[in-house]
C-alpha cells in the first residue's frame, strides 16, 4: 500500500525499460543460494570465466534498467569470496568473543550476517575507486585491505592497531577507505564529497557512500542526494537495509521503505544482499553506470544482521528469536554460497572445509598477534601526537592544568599522503 | 586475503621522512619581507576594504593552486552574498566557483569530502549562524579525523563567512560563535580586523593543512584600511597564534578581537585624551592557537588586563582570556582582569535595544576608567 507513495511517475524520461519495469508487487528474494550455473558450464581451469545466471529476483529497478542477469566469474574468484566472507565472519565473531571477555571498550557493532554486501562489493571495485561507510565498518575495513591484526588491535586499543589505538571500532582508514564514521548519515554528504573530488581531478573512479536503513531517513542524505544529482557525482549511495535502525523495525521509522526509491529523481535498485555474486553485478554495473558520466544511483542492498545492533543489545527484544534463526538457517550468505559451490561443481566439500580452516587459522593467528602486541605507550608525546598534522600544530596545547601542556616541537610540515588518496 | 597489507609501513615511512614535504610558508615564520613581487600600482601603502583583501587572497590562492575552489551559497552568479566572491566565478570558471543549493549540513559535509580526498576546498557560510546546521560536520568530520585516523587522513579545509551580529538583523542572524569553534581542537580559528589580516589570515587558512574556520564580521566587509606594500603582495601570510599589538601602551592590555578591536582602539584614543591613560590594544588575530604570551607579556607591563569581545558572556572568550591570565599571569596583575561581552540576551531587533547588547566604545573606555580607577 505504501508503494502508491512512491513517485515513479515523475516526468518519465522515455527509458528502454519502462515496458519492463513493474510495480513492487514482488519483493528482492533474499535467497543466497538463488543464482544457477550448469554444472557442465564449469571449466576446469581454476581462472577460466565462466557464466553465472543471477536469480530473476536478484533485482528490482527504480528508473533504471536492470544490471545483466549473468555474472562473469571463475572459480578462483568464487572461492576467494567464499575465503573473505568466511574471514570476515570468523573476525567479527573474535570480536564478538573479546567484547565479551571485556576486552574491548565502549561500542562495538558487527556485521555478522551481511558479509555478502562488503565482499560483493570489494570484488567489483578497485583500490582506485572509493568507499565510505558508518560504523558497522569492520568487515569493510578488512576488504579494502586492513589486515585482521590492525583492525583487531585497534579494537582492543593497540598501539599497532589500524588507526594507532586512536580511532576504536567505529574509525578506520585504509586505501581508499575513509572509515568507519560514527554519526548517522554524516558520512554521506561526505561520500558525495569525495565523488566530487575524484570529478574534479578527472579521475574515472566510483565512490560508493554507504549508510544503514535509519540513516536513509536523515536530512542530509537527501541533501546529499540532491547535489549528486545536480552535479552528476559518481558515487553509488548504498542503504545497507538490514531491517531495524537499533532496535526499531524499518516500517516504524521510514514513511517509505522501498530505499531504492527513495532517491526520487536518482536511478534506484534494490539487491538481494545476501548474494554475495548478485552484490558484485549491481556494483560493477553501477560502477560502469556511473564512469559513463551518468550521475549517482540509490542501491538497497536487503540483508539482516544476526546479532544486535551494537554488543549492548541483544537484538531479542524488537524481533523473535524465530526471525533471526529462520535467517540464519535459509539465507545464510555464506552457506548459500557454499551450496552453490558444491552444486555447481566448482569445489567440494572437502576443499571448502580447507578453506574454512585456513580463513579460520588465518584469523586466529592474526587476533593472537593483536592480543599480544602493546598498548599505546600513556605519554603525552602519543596522547598529543596528531590532533594537527605534524608541523603545523600549535606552539602547545593544554593538559588538564598548565603543568601538563604539551609543547610541540619544531618541525617541517610533513602532511600525510592519505592512504585513501589513491 | 585481498591485496598486501602495506598500509601500515608505508604510513610510518611518511610519517618518518620529513624532508618529503617542505616547510610550507605559513608556518611559524615571519612573512617574507617587502622584497616581494613588484606589482604594477603605485608603491608604498594602499587603501583596501577587508572586502577587497579576502576576495583577493582567494584568488591569489586558486592562482597557486588548483585544487583550491570555492563553494557556497550565492557565491558564484551572484557574486557573493556579501560580494567577497565578486569576480571569481569569470575568471576560474563553474569548475571551482560553484553555487550550492541551500542545504548547509549537505554541502558542508561535500566539502569534507573533498579535502578527505585530497583537494583544498573553501567552504562559504552565508553567514556563521546557518553553519549551525552544519556543526556536526565542521568538529566531527573535519576536526577530529586526523587524529581519529591516527594521524593518516588529513583534511585541508577552509570553512569562512560572517560570524556574530550584523546590524537590525534579531536573535538568529545574530550570534558569535568564536567560543563554540575555538573550544574544538583539531580545528584552528582566526578572527580577521583590518584588511592585512583578512588577506594574511585567510590566505594562511587556505594552506594550512588542517581545517580552519575564519571567522569574518559582516560589518567590517566595506571598511577601507591602509596596506602596505607587503599585504599586497601574493606571498603574504600571517603566521596563527601571533597577536599583534594594534595600540602599545603601558597602562592596561585590552585583549580583543575582530571588530572589537576597532572599537577598543577608538576607547584608547578617549582614555588617553580624557584621562591621559595609554591603553595597549592586542588584536589576538587567532583564536586557536591563541597567543597567550602576548597577554602575559602585555600584562607584565601594564598591571591591569581587560577583554573585549561580542559573545555571549558566559563560557566565552572573555572568560578564556581571563581564566588564562589568571594562570598565568596573576602575580603582575594590580586588579582583577575584567571583561567587556555581549549581553546573555538573544540579540534584539529594535535598534536602542540592539546597542545595549553589544559592547561600544564608551562602554570599554568608560570601564576601563572604572578598572583603572581614574
Amino acid at each position: 500500500m505504501l508503494s502508491r507513495f512512491a513517485p515513479r511517475a515523475f516526468a518519465a524520461p522515455v527509458r528502454s525499460n519502462a515496458a519492463r519495469f513493474t510495480p513492487a508487487l514482488r519483493t528482492v528474494t533474499t535467497d543466497a543460494a538463488s543464482s544457477h550455473v550448469e554444472k557442465s558450464d564449469v571449466p576446469q581451469e581454476d581462472d577460466k570465466p565462466f557464466q553465472v545466471r543471477l536469480n530473476d529476483e536478484a533485482f528490482e529497478t527504480y528508473e533504471l534498467d536492470p544490471p545483466p542477469y549473468t555474472l562473469e566469474t571463475t572459480k578462483k574468484e568464487l572461492k576467494q569470496m567464499y575465503y573473505d566472507m568466511v574471514a570476515v565472519r570468523r573476525m567479527e565473531m573474535a570480536a564478538d568473543r573479546l567484547y565479551k571477555e571485556k576486552k574491548i571498550r565502549g561500542f562495538c557493532h558487527l556485521s555478522t550476517g551481511q558479509e555478502a554486501v562488503a565482499v560483493g562489493i570489494e570484488h567489483a571495485i578497485t583500490k582506485q575507486d572509493h568507499l565510505i561507510t558508518a560504523y558497522r565498518c569492520h568487515g569493510f575495513a578488512m576488504m579494502r585491505g586492513g589486515t585482521v591484526r590492525s583492525i583487531i588491535g585497534e579494537l582492543l586499543g593497540r598501539r599497532e592497531g589500524i588507526a594507532y589505538g586512536k580511532g576504536g571500532s567505529m574509525h578506520m582508514f585504509s586505501t581508499g577507505f575513509y572509515g568507519g564514521n560514527g554519526i548517522v548519515g554524516a558520512q554521506v554528504p561526505v561520500g558525495a564529497g569525495i565523488a566530487f573530488a575524484n570529478k574534479y581531478e578527472e579521475k574515472d573512479n566510483v565512490t560508493l557512500a554507504l549508510y544503514g536503513d535509519g540513516a536513509s531517513n536523515q536530512g542530509q542524505v537527501f541533501e546529499a542526494f540532491n547535489m549528486a544529482a545536480l552535479w552528476k557525482l559518481p558515487v553509488i549511495f548504498g542503504c545497507e537495509n538490514n531491517k531495524y535502525g537499533m532496535g526499531t523495525a524499518a516500517n516504524r521509522a521510514a514513511a517509505l521503505t522501498d530505499y531504492y526509491k527513495r532517491g526520487q529523481y536518482i536511478p534506484g535498485l534494490k539487491i538481494n544482499g545476501m548474494d554475495v555474486l548478485a552484490v558484485k553485478a549491481a556494483v560493477k554495473y553501477g560502477k560502469e553506470y556511473c564512469s559513463a558520466g551518468n550521475g549517482p544511483l540509490v542501491y538497497e542492498y536487503v540483508t539482516y544482521r544476526y546479532g544486535g545492533h551494537s554488543m549492548s543489545d541483544p537484538g531479542t527484544t524488537y524481533r523473535t528469536r524465530e526471525e533471526i534463526q529462520r535467517m540464519r538457517s535459509t539465507n545464510d550468505p555464506i552457506a548459500g554460497l557454499k551450496q552453490k559451490l558444491i552444486d555447481w561443481g566448482v569445489t567440494t566439500e572437502e576443499e571448502l572445509k580447507g578453506i574454512d580452516k585456513e580463513a579460520r587459522s588465518h584469523v586466529d593467528e592474526e587476533v593472537a598477534a593483536a592480543e599480544a602486541m602493546p598498548p599505546p605507550e600513556p605519554t603525552p608525546e602519543v596522547l598529543y601526537e596528531d590532533i594537527y598534522v605534524r608541523g603545523s600544530e600549535p606552539q602547545f596545547l593544554r593538559g588538564r592544568i598548565p603543568e601538563e601542556n604539551f609543547y610541540y616541537p619544531e618541525r617541517p610540515v610533513q602532511v600525510p599522503k592519505s592512504p585513501a588518496q589513491t | 586475503m585481498v591485496g598486501a597489507r602495506l598500509l601500515r609501513p608505508a604510513a610510518q615511512l611518511l610519517r618518518s621522512s620529513p624532508s618529503a614535504f617542505p616547510k610550507s610558508s605559513f608556518q611559524r615564520v615571519a612573512a617574507p619581507a617587502a622584497a616581494s613581487r613588484w606589482r604594477g600600482y603605485a608603491t608604498g601603502t594602499k587603501e583596501m576594504t577587508v572586502r577587497e583583501a579576502l576576495n583577493e587572497a582567494m584568488v591569489e590562492e586558486m592562482e597557486k593552486n588548483p585544487k583550491v575552489f570555492v563553494l557556497g551559497e550565492e557565491v558564484a552568479q551572484y557574486n557573493g552574498a556579501y560580494k567577497v566572491t565578486k569576480g571569481l566565478l569569470d575568471r576560474f570558471g563553474d569548475k571551482r566557483v560553484i553555487d550550492s543549493p541551500i542545504t548547509e549540513s549537505g554541502f558542508c559535509g561535500l566539502t569534507v569530502g573533498a579535502a578527505l580526498a585530497g583537494l583544498h576546498p573553501v567552504c562559504e557560510f552565508m553567514t556563521f549562524n546557518f553553519a549551525m546546521q552544519a556543526i556536526d560536520q565542521i568538529i566531527n568530520s573535519a576536526a577530529k579525523t586526523h587524529y581519529m585516523s591516527g594521524g593518516i587522513q588529513p583534511c585541508n579545509i577552509t570553512f569562512r563567512g560572517p560570524n556574530g551580529f550584523a546590524a537590525g538583523v534579531a536573535a538568529q542572524h545574530s550570534q558569535d560563535y568564536s567560543a563554540w569553534y575555538g573550544s574544538i581542537p583539531g580545528l584552528k580559528v582566526v578572527a580577521p580586523y583590518s584588511a592585512e589580516d583578512a588577506k594574511g589570515l585567510l590566505k594562511a587558512a587556505i594552506r594550512d593543512p588542517n581545517p580552519v574556520c575564519v571567522l569574518e564580521n559582516e560589518l567590517l566587509y566595506g571598511l577601507p584600511f591602509q596596506v602596505s606594500e607587503e599585504v599586497q603582495s601574493d606571498d603574504f601570510v600571517i603566521p596563527f597564534g601571533k597577536a599583534k599589538i594594534e595600540r602599545p601602551g603601558k597602562d592596561l592590555t585590552i585583549v580583543t578581537l575582530s571588530r572589537c578591536v576597532g572599537q577598543s582602539l577608538v576607547a584608547a584614543e578617549q582614555l588617553k585624551s580624557k584621562y591621559g591613560v595609554e591603553a595597549e590594544v592586542i588584536n589576538l588575530r587567532s583564536i586557536k592557537p591563541l597567543d597567550v604570551e602576548a597577554i602575559i607579556k602585555s600584562v607584565k607591563k601594564t598591571g591591569h588586563m581587560m577583554a573585549v569581545e561580542s559573545g555571549f558572556p558566559s563560557f566565552g572568550v572573555g572568560a578564556e582570556l581571563i581564566a588564562l591570565t589568571a594562570e598565568y599571569a596573576f602575580d603582575y596583575l594590580e586588579a582583577p582582569p575584567v571583561r567587556v561581552t555581549g549581553a546573555e540576551v538573544p540579540t534584539p531587533y529594535a535598534q536602542k535595544l540592539e546597542e545595549m547588547a553589544f559592547p561600544t566604545e564608551h562602554l570599554i573606555a568608560d570601564y576601563a576608567a572604572k578598572l583603572l580607577r581614574v
